[in-house]
């Protein structure tokens, strides 16, 4: 099992969740789990044709992994994935 | 019984000594202390700010045992210390050997004096005012801090983008700190939703613009900061001229177009970002800083789409949360004024404040980057329309 940290915005779609334990032995296998598990995500993670969305980063505990193997990257039971969108929040207006 | 000059003298024939010259060489030869060998300054506060070695290190003699190891850990480190003429530095060099176990310790002979006797360059940092010492003691303790990176502060220049969540605890604590100017961008005005967590303002103030509150409050805790408001929204037609007179700019926009474009601005005039989002309870803290470590782009190469994307003002926000982001801000700014510590360089720090966990990432450059990549001249290129990008992502 691989701990998946889920960022604020997608929690809506995990039933307000901020960590999800899937199993997968590859970033792909631990994200379409997920994506099985709560169908709201999928859409959010992946484009139509099966990419992963651009805005969308995956790290393997503390590793992008674009620099990795894209959705190849192996994942052992016990290590982290976090999902990171960009945030923009800061001020209460636009600067 | 001996007398005082006669343990002086004793100590004095059984440390090393080493010529003014020979000390002038080495610095000429390697421009500064540094990896090979440090200078360390034992005089007292005083005399070290009437002028000292360029590039020494102050500890004074009566913090010696206290404070040499945390700036020099190192036992086999070679060591040249000084004072007015060789005596208190003779007696500190017995110190560091005989009590403190430093192997490779030298005393230059003549001191400070024999020093400018010769000619040799000298630095002379500008004096702190009496009130300044005062109301910098505390930093002033600090030898990472000290007279030196009190006076750093005092001549930098801080660009705040957001007098807001973020910008109003950054602002306050950088202003105590006394970073000598503030530059304030912010078009908006005070209004009664923000005092949950925008600190800098008050009740009185509803209504006022917020760069002018900022800076009435600023000017009330530290007459040292010069603070600049620019009651504007940062654009493509002023970024450039904004940011070009700052050391460094305090991100705390809250939107990705204003983000992409400073971005691209920062890493065109090669300043660093100090950068802080956040939204409900979690916040992501970075500092871009160009070329050396990833850029904005770098790590978000696509803004996401709206839905993906929601702002404080639709999804809310814990007060405390700006406040702690805010603060880690001003501590990656700080340090980067005093040159000190670790910045947060190709390094994310992500904060959750529901169940106080602190994640870090890792940020890497992406040779393909299209602001900070290989091969890509920047001279020739216009802004991008960030709105239109932002509006057509996803």
């Amino acid at each position: 099992m691989a701990k998946v940290k889920i960022p604020p915005v997608l929690r809506p779609s995990v039933s307000g969740m901020s960590e999800v334990e899937v199993e997968g032995s590859s970033v792909g296998d631990v994200l379409h789990a997920l994506a099985e598990q709560h169908p709201e995500t999928k859409e959010q993670l992946f484009s139509a044709e099966g990419d992963l969305n651009k805005y969308v980063n995956v790290y393997v505990n503390d590793e992008d992994v674009r620099v990795q193997d894209g959705l190849e990257t192996g994942v052992a039971a016990g290590d982290t994935v976090v999902i990171l969108p960009a945030m923009a929040g800061g001020s209460s207006s636009p600067a | 019984m001996r007398t005082g000059s006669q343990h002086i003298k004793e100590i004095r024939s059984q440390v090393k000594g080493i010529d003014p010259s020979a000390v002038h060489d080495l610095l000429s030869r390697n421009g500064a202390s540094g990896d090979d060998f440090v200078i360390v300054d034992v005089r007292e506060l005083g005399e070290w700010e009437q002028g000292h070695l360029p590039g020494a290190l102050h500890v004074p003699r009566s913090y010696l045992e206290s404070r040499i190891e945390g700036n020099i850990p190192e036992r086999d480190k070679r060591l040249i210390l000084y004072c007015a003429t060789d005596n208190r530095s003779s007696l500190a060099a017995n110190t560091l050997e005989k009590d403190l176990g430093y192997e490779n310790v030298e005393v230059m002979t003549g001191g400070f004096t024999l020093w400018k006797d010769r000619g040799y360059p000298f630095e002379s940092p500008t004096a702190l005012t009496p009130e300044q010492k005062e109301r910098y003691s505390r930093h002033l303790l600090i030898p990472e801090v000290g007279s030196v990176g009190q006076q750093k502060l005092l001549d930098s220049k801080v660009l705040l983008i957001g007098a807001g969540g973020l910008g109003s605890p950054s602002a306050l604590y950088l202003a105590a700190a006394g970073v000598g100017t503030l530059g304030i961008v912010d078009d908006d005005e005070v209004d009664l939703t923000n005092l949950q967590r925008q600190v800098i303002h008050d009740t009185r103030r509803i209504g006022q613009p917020k760069v002018e509150s900022a800076k009435e409050t600023i000017a009330a805790l530290n007459p040292d900061v010069e603070v600049v408001p620019y009651k504007t929204r940062l654009d493509a037609d002023n970024v450039m001229e904004l940011i070009a007179d700052y050391d460094v700019i305090v991100d705390g926009a809250d939107n990705f177009p204003t983000r992409y474009l400073l971005n691209d601005a920062a890493v065109r005039q090669r300043k660093p970002v100090v950068h802080a989002s956040i939204l409900g309870f979690d916040g992501q803290l970075t500092v871009f800083k160009p070329y050396d470590g990833p850029c904005y782009r770098c790590l978000y190469p696509s803004p996401p789409p709206a839905d993906l994307a929601p702002s404080c003002g639709a999804n809310g926000v814990l007060g405390v949360l700006p406040g702690i982001m805010g603060l880690l801000q001003a501590n990656e700014t700080i340090k980067l004024v005093i040159e000190q510590g670790e910045p947060l360089v190709g390094r994310l720090l992500l904060f959750e404040a529901l169940s106080t966990q602190f994640t870090e990432l890792r940020v890497r450059r992406d040779p393909d980057c299209p602001v900070c990549g290989d091969g890509v001249d920047l001279e020739n290129t216009e802004f991008e329309d960030y709105e239109a990008l932002c509006a057509a992502a996803g």
